[in-house]
């Protein structure tokens, strides 16, 4: 086994919030270091006003008592015990108590009837209410949910994502998410952390963080397929030269960027004249999927990499312009959606 | 037919409430030790888990006469522990009905250890770490959730202990010796029958043993049987 090294620093007042990463980049040990599952080597994890962990201080909270709720990928739902141990294992206090906890949980969440199944005779669907259920019942101050979809088929996935979403509407203590899905990871928080190799590529507001990623890693992870070193040449051009040109702006750019991320969608045919922030391409290869087309395209030079192949997605909308036009002449930049990165990691 | 009568007539039935009752008593303390064993194990660090693991199942490996060996001089009433056993509390473990015991526990004991590690090895991590999420001490835990699904390991492990124990020949023969009506156990009963070259005797035995056998299996599997319906099918 390989040494891997996890350094995150990160506070969220969010009430939701989302981890993606590639796997591997440590999200989910950020995950089950806050529960406890794993120990930190050094650091400090509070949770409101409570210390979990803190390494300085000797202080390392036993997971039974960090009251975290987590969700795993599997759901971990006890094999032997009926839907309704399973939910009331964590309840505290009398058994009058729990059980009218237990029945409570049982209605909200639609497991009526199946109280006395055990976990393997339910479908998925049921198994992730029931985990969930488990959950709540507990009343845990943060809940934690670990690539709950990644197992799920396509087609069951958006669906389990809307119920999850319903399902911790009314839930008052902080979620967090870790995913490698980006639109799990958009719908689903306020604050959005990316991670790549252990360390944290960017942090925000949801949105912000899509729109403006600010580093390379981050925006690969957010989906960005186009990225070119670039270099600043003065205030209103830059090079970005692994597309072989000069971009201009009508604004200033920013002082300190050494790369430049184009979304593959905000490429702008044009026919005819060529216009400011255009270049030509060479049609490499393409991919016909059910409601876009993606052209791989590469820059009109001589010698050219991997690296250099701009993909360029069209939405089925916008097919008919193609087929009547033909192939466009240029694909033009346009300088809003410009994103001005660094390589490397921002921490 | 007629001779087997009539040795059946005058048949000492000693040799089989002994084995039961060895059998029944090893059976017990390995159930409970090897559990134990195999808990602590599980928590160990890699080093000491090698060592500690390869210790607890030396005596399956072993031939039994050997683990004898190492018994008598643990126990002999020659030796430091075997006198101080005797001198303090007045216990005397060779040529005794706790002699047969302690035999057997030792040579069935690893049967039990690792059928349990196995059993708990297959029960998913998650499960733990979800029980200790929802704030269930780690005791309940291995209780409530650890136990009952790895409950059909447990069940067999138990079956082999016992059948082993009850089988046990080499270390009890040299630890508790062959005192008819104390620590001749069945198997000792038909050795030394056999070597007499009375085969009806032997052959009584035998049946007896055979009998024993089929009766704690389908005992065993009508117990495993409830703890494998809670298990999930493997569709």
């Amino acid at each position: 086994m390989g040494s891997f090294t996890l350094d995150i620093h990160f506070r969220t007042e969010a009430k939701r919030l989302s981890i993606l990463g590639a796997s591997g980049s440590g999200k989910s040990m950020t995950l089950k270091s806050i529960a406890g599952i794993v120990t930190p080597d050094e650091g400090v994890i509070r949770a409101g006003g409570r210390v979990l962990y803190d390494s300085a201080h000797g202080i390392n909270v036993r997971t039974q008592d960090r009251s975290v709720g987590y969700l795993f990928q599997n759901y971990a739902l006890f094999p032997t015990m009926s839907v309704e141990k399973n939910i009331g294992i964590g309840v505290r206090g009398s058994r009058a108590v729990r059980n009218e906890r237990v029945r409570e949980m049982i209605r909200r969440f639609h497991l009526e009837g199946l109280e006395d199944r055990l976990p393997s005779q339910l479908s998925g669907g049921q198994q992730q209410r029931t985990a969930i259920a488990r959950i709540m019942a507990y009343s845990p101050e943060i809940i934690l949910l670990d690539e709950p979809f990644s197992a799920l088929d396509i087609y069951l996935k958006d669906q389990m994502q809307q119920e999850l979403q319903y399902q911790l509407r009314d839930y008052e203590g902080t979620v967090i998410l870790v995913t490698h899905s980006r639109d799990e990871a958009y719908r689903f928080s306020e604050d959005l952390m990316i991670v790549d190799e252990g360390r944290i590529a960017a942090q925000g507001k949801t949105k912000d963080v899509f729109s403006k990623p600010g580093t390379v890693a981050a925006a690969k992870i957010s989906g960005c397929k186009n990225i070119s070193t670039a270099r600043r040449i003065d205030d209103h051009t830059f090079a970005a030269e692994q597309w072989g040109t000069t971009l201009r702006t009508s604004f200033i750019l920013p002082q300190d960027f050494n790369a430049v991320g184009y979304r593959a969608h905000e490429f702008l045919p044009v026919w005819g004249e060529r216009r400011e922030n255009c270049i030509p391409f060479l049609l490499e290869s393409s991919a016909e999927l059910q409601f876009e087309k993606n052209y791989y395209v590469r820059p009109d030079r001589e010698s050219y990499t991997r690296e250099d192949i701009l993909t360029w997605f069209v939405q089925r909308d916008k097919w008919p312009v193609l087929s009547e036009k033909g192939m466009p002449d240029y694909l033009q930049f346009q300088e809003k959606d410009l994103l001005f990165l660094q390589a490397g990691s921002k921490a | 037919m007629n001779d087997i009568l009539v040795v059946l007539q005058k048949l000492d039935w000693s040799p089989l409430a002994i084995s039961l009752k060895t059998g029944a008593a090893a059976t017990v303390i390995s159930f409970f030790l090897g559990i134990l064993a195999a808990r602590r194990i599980m928590y160990c660090k890699t080093g000491w888990k090698a060592v500690l693991d390869g210790i607890l199942t030396l005596p399956m490996v072993l031939p039994p006469t050997v683990a004898g060996f190492f018994l008598l001089l643990l126990f002999s009433k020659r030796r430091l522990f075997g006198i101080f056993l005797y001198d303090t509390f007045g216990i005397k473990v060779v040529q005794s009905w706790l002699g047969c015991i302690i035999a057997a526990t030792v040579i069935a004991f690893p049967l039990m250890y690792r059928n349990a590690r196995a059993a708990f090895e297959l029960v998913d991590i998650d499960l733990i770490h979800a029980g200790r999420t929802l704030g269930m001490s780690d005791f309940r835990i291995f209780r409530e959730i650890v136990l009952p699904t790895a409950g059909p390991g447990i069940v067999s492990g138990t079956i082999l202990t016992f059948a082993r124990a009850l089988g046990e020949f080499g270390a009890t023969s040299m630890l508790a010796g062959n005192i008819p009506g104390k620590t001749a156990t069945i198997s000792q009963r038909i050795a030394m029958v056999i070597q007499d070259g009375d085969y009806v005797t032997a052959g009584i035995w035998v049946f007896v043993v055979i009998l024993i056998a089929f009766a704690v299996i389908f005992l065993m599997n009508i117990a495993a049987g409830k703890a494998l319906k809670k298990i999930p099918d493997w569709r």
